[in-house]
């Protein structure tokens, strides 16, 4: 296993820019996610890193070794493809085996570990029969199985549970997650839901557009986001904006958005002029105390919670409140937000102001 | 009126359909049951009018066929040993004896090595060709492929002459390895086309798959890209062989001898003597539509496996 450093990684394909000189590093044994809408330059990270492309510019550390401009043959890495690429015309043990067969391995040996990955992976009833009669999760797993033999320096999986329904999704990420977690492999692992990032990562970097907007832990991203693409993107609702003209100085604690005050934490820098204060559904609660008013434009059941929409003369804030609480929609309210947990953004440029709250988190690529 | 499914054709649209495909089948099949069961007839029945349709099946066809022939005189004839062989004695029936054999088991045979030689060398460059063209950065991609198409678009004829020359010139006229080369120049466009459409359709995950695994792009081509390209493979090389197999004008102005085909022959055989012997190019017709059947019957399985087989969902 290897901790995997990529620095200033680019990628042109003619005149289009798919990666901008991304940097980051993925610690040995880390399951790490790329997460980013589709486009995002996040797939093509992961095939340079895979030797299936070849970077513009830039570095990729494998274990220590650069492996930027070398054969994918030659990385030692194994990877999972959306659509499982399993050999079509193999069954599931020659499939299994490949990898091994390649290497010239002696046949007591690859049988050897192709029973272990078997036996991991529970697939013994399988093993004789071709791949193309198979059910999405055991595709799946045949395709992780021919990962794990090689016992490889690294796994890159894009999008692996992409092609399997919701109910099986979830079931299969536990699944994997489990895997990684017993064998200890270093994994990265490209998605475009960020619900699956959250759920199964160590460790998330959040792209756009070819750039890194955030690189951190699934929760410093949530609470913390490093640019209001990254509030859009992650959390379901996403982070409400408040967008106002305003100023808060080096030190400053409030911020005035009409008429009234809100306290927010401490900032380390001044700014002024167009503002985003940006905070989560569940740190906002209805007061009718509250000097920031609004009005019910509606409400959406959940279950427990129930998500209450409610405009504003700066935008449009979402509440999560328990779904006890009996809301009437065209209702005027007052809004109060949780101190401790907003985020305030430099409206033009979409990046985060660094507060006493959020300056220990912000890792941009 | 009774509920159907929307998309299962009903009983009445499937017995229309069944008529209709017997039908033209039957059409289809008519000329070439006349050709072989006039292969079986003796001379006098294959040019009886009302057509015989009940015959007793003879093989004198293909004995004239494979054999030259000389009528003795009578007494000469008479002096001779009985026939011990059943060629022998067909012709010894007619009053003829044998004396050697006829040239189209050579021809046949140029046939067959020209024709499955230029399909081998067609399949095998244009498989090459169309999976560059389909995975890889060439420059001009478009323009190379309408390029290598409109080398079809001439006529045969039209470029005959100047590639009569040319072979003149390279020694290359009425030689195997001249009318091979020249069917795979021909051939090879169509199977460049028709292979990139089938190589296109082949996920690329299978060969990087294969990369990652410890492959080289060739290994990865060969082991992963070609079996599932089987199917495509099969339908261009029953193309490829049916063009070749069957081609008449090259032949004819190419060849004469040595690498002449079965196509130009088999018309000498009509004006061979007085007569035209009718179950002898019967026969000669019955036995050069076998290999092209065989063939494709052979690879018929190939033919019908889907190319989706795989383990990748669409």
């Amino acid at each position: 296993m290897a901790q995997i450093r990529v620095e200033n990684l680019r990628k042109d394909f003619g005149a289009f820019n798919a990666v901008k000189s991304s940097s980051f590093t993925v610690e040995d044994g880390e399951f790490f996610m790329l997460l980013g809408p589709s486009g995002c330059g996040k797939t093509t990270t992961l095939r340079m890193m895979a030797g299936l492309e070849l970077p513009t510019s830039g570095e990729i550390y494998i274990g220590g070794e650069e492996v930027g401009m070398k054969r994918a043959s030659e990385r030692d890495i194994a990877f999972v493809f959306q659509m499982f690429a399993l050999y079509p015309h193999m069954n599931v043990r020659k499939n299994i085996s490949y990898p091994l067969v390649s290497q010239g391995i002696a046949r007591s040996e690859v049988d050897r570990r192709v029973a272990e990955v078997v036996r991991i992976l529970q697939i013994e009833s399988i093993l004789d029969k071709p791949v193309g009669g198979l059910s999405g999760g055991d595709r799946q797993r045949v395709a992780l199985g021919r990962a794990i033999v090689r016992q490889p320096k690294a796994f890159f999986m894009d999008e692996p549970l992409g092609a399997l329904d919701a109910e099986f999704r979830e079931h299969m990420a536990e699944e994997l997650r489990a895997l990684h977690d017993r064998m200890g492999a270093t994994t990265v692992y490209v998605t475009h839901d960020q619900l699956e990032a959250m759920q199964m990562g160590d460790k998330i970097v959040v792209m756009n557009h070819g750039v890194i907007e955030q690189f951190g832990k699934p929760q410093q991203i949530y609470d913390w986001p490093a640019t209001k693409f990254v509030a859009k993107f992650i959390g379901s609702p996403p982070m409400s904006f408040l967008e106002f003209e305003g100023a808060i100085d080096d030190g400053g604690n409030a911020v005035t958005i009409g008429v009234s005050r809100i306290e927010v934490p401490k900032s380390r820098e001044g700014r002024k002029g167009a503002l985003t204060l940006g905070v989560r559904p569940e740190h906002v609660h209805l007061s009718d105390e509250a000097g920031l008013r609004g009005r019910v434009a509606a409400v959406e059941y959940l279950g427990t919670t129930q998500i209450v929409t409610i405009e504003t003369a700066h935008g449009e804030i979402k509440a999560r409140t328990a779904s006890s609480d009996a809301i009437r929609t065209d209702v005027p309210v007052g809004l109060e937000f949780d101190r401790r947990s907003l985020t305030l953004f430099d409206a033009n440029s979409g990046i985060a102001l660094v507060s006493e709250a959020n300056e220990g988190v912000l890792t941009r690529g | 009126m009774s509920a159907h499914s929307v998309t299962e054709p009903s009983p009445a649209s499937k017995w229309i359909a069944g008529i209709l495909v017997g039908l033209y089948a039957v059409i289809t099949l008519i000329p070439l049951i006349w050709i072989i069961s006039t292969s079986f007839k003796s001379g006098p029945d294959s040019i009886s009018y009302p057509p015989k349709v009940v015959f007793e099946p003879t093989l004198e066809g293909y004995v004239n066929l494979f054999t030259t022939q000389s009528r003795p005189s009578a007494e000469d004839l008479a002096k001779l040993p009985a026939p011990t062989t059943w060629y022998d004695k067909i012709t010894r029936e007619r009053g003829m004896i044998i004396s050697g054999p006829s040239r189209f088991g050579q021809r046949f045979l140029n046939s067959v090595i020209i024709g499955f030689g230029s399909t081998f060398l067609s399949i095998f460059l244009g498989t090459l060709a169309a999976f560059a063209f389909s995975r890889f950065k060439v420059p001009l991609k478009d323009d190379l492929l309408f390029f290598i198409l409109s080398t079809r678009m001439m006529p045969p004829i039209a470029v005959a002459i100047p590639i009569y020359l040319m072979f003149r010139q390279l020694g290359l006229s009425d030689t195997h390895l001249g009318m091979i080369l020249l069917y795979t120049a021909v051939n090879l466009s169509l199977s460049v086309w028709l292979l990139k459409g089938f190589i296109d359709e082949i996920p690329r995950e299978y060969e990087e798959a294969a990369l990652i695994d410890g492959y080289t792009r060739f290994q990865a081509f060969y082991k992963v890209v070609l079996p599932q390209a089987a199917t495509g493979i099969a339908s261009t090389a029953i193309f490829c062989l049916i063009f070749a197999w069957n081609e008449y004008a090259f032949a004819v102005l190419l060849t004469s001898g040595n690498a002449q085909t079965a196509p130009p022959f088999i018309p000498t055989i009509l004006s061979v003597g007085g007569g035209i012997d009718w179950p002898a190019v019967a026969a000669a017709a019955t036995l050069f539509l076998l290999p092209v059947i065989i063939f494709t019957v052979l690879l018929r399985k190939h033919l019908l496996r889907g190319i989706t087989f795989g383990a990748v969902r669409k």
